[in-house]
């Protein structure tokens, strides 16, 4: 066995077990953490693949952002997840039932299936020779691609539009300070100036 | 030799147990978004897969476009949860049937 394949057994077999337990553990934030265990493993994958760029990505946008955003929204709401987890083994029949057909599926597919020459023969943006795999994406990506990358942007743009306003909400009652209202007035509106006659009191 | 089948195959593992934790994790939201990761992701290694035996970068810029879809859809289900624990303080998913839409 050479080392790529004792490499490729060895992350593949960690990125399933973990899958298994993102699914399985009792906790969600063990969930998290084996799925960002799970997303490693995936680029490591990428790696022995040749795609080196995909792999950062993969590192940087889900371990770093993603995951993390995952782990401070189950830390952050104060849910009871033994009640959440009822009905597992209830469901686990059904699961299994299901996920071996979807499985036993793909595996046919997968088994009884080969490229066509004229799938071969008419690639649509070939590798170029002698680039870094980041240099060839980039040149693809800001070339023939660069509408669906500005889509893509633009996807992004909605989704943080989208998560500010459906978070952000504004408390009832809170004295904030408000500089336009502070330099509107005057020393006419600010004071009031009272006769006060001895005593007698305001 | 690693060929493409085996990664065909630990993908196809992979979308499966995204697949069943989506039925057997019914009522915990936050396993849900996490096994759609699980199905993106698979994804993302049948295109990359394709993409390094085939020599077709096509597969993975297309991967890099899922990639971003599958970050904004999380923040997204992540900022609908959120709000929704604050108004109903929980998350369980099986009384979402308010809209009786």
């Amino acid at each position: 066995m050479t080392a790529a394949a004792f490499f490729f057994y060895l992350f593949s077999a960690m990125l399933i077990a973990s899958a298994f337990l993102v699914v399985t553990a009792r906790n969600p934030v063990h969930s998290v953490l084996f799925l960002i265990l799970s997303f490693v493993n995936a680029a490591a994958l990428f790696i022995l693949l040749g795609a080196e760029f995909l792999a950062m990505i993969l590192i940087v946008v889900y371990v770093g952002a993603v995951a993390v955003l995952f782990l401070f929204v189950v830390m952050m709401l104060d849910v009871d997840f033994a009640e959440l987890k009822q009905g597992f083994l209830r469901y686990l029949p059904i699961g299994a039932l299901v996920g071996g057909i979807v499985l036993l599926e793909l595996v046919f597919v997968v088994g009884s299936w080969s490229f066509g020459s004229v799938a071969v023969a008419q690639i649509p943006t070939p590798t170029p020779q002698g680039l870094s795999n980041t240099a060839a994406l980039g040149s693809v990506l800001y070339t023939q691609y660069v509408y669906l990358f500005e889509a893509a942007g633009f996807v992004l743009l909605t989704a943080m539009i989208g998560a500010i306003v459906l978070t952000l909400h504004h408390k009832e009652g809170v004295k904030r300070q408000s500089v336009a209202a502070q330099n509107e007035r005057t020393a006419k509106t600010a004071v009031e100036l009272k006769k006060v006659p001895s005593r007698a009191g305001v | 030799m690693i060929g493409l089948g085996h990664y065909l195959v630990v993908a196809a593992i992979l979308f499966t147990l995204g697949v069943a934790g989506i039925i057997v994790n019914r009522k915990n939201i936050i396993i849900i978004l996490m096994s759609v990761e699980l199905i993106l992701l698979s994804v993302n290694i049948n295109l990359v897969a394709f993409s390094a035996f085939l020599h077709d970068l096509t597969g993975q810029v297309f991967a890099l476009f899922i990639l971003t879809v599958a970050a904004a859809e999380a923040a997204i289900g992540l900022a609908i949860l959120v709000t929704y624990f604050r108004n109903r303080g929980t998350i369980a998913v099986e009384d979402v049937n308010l809209m009786k839409g």
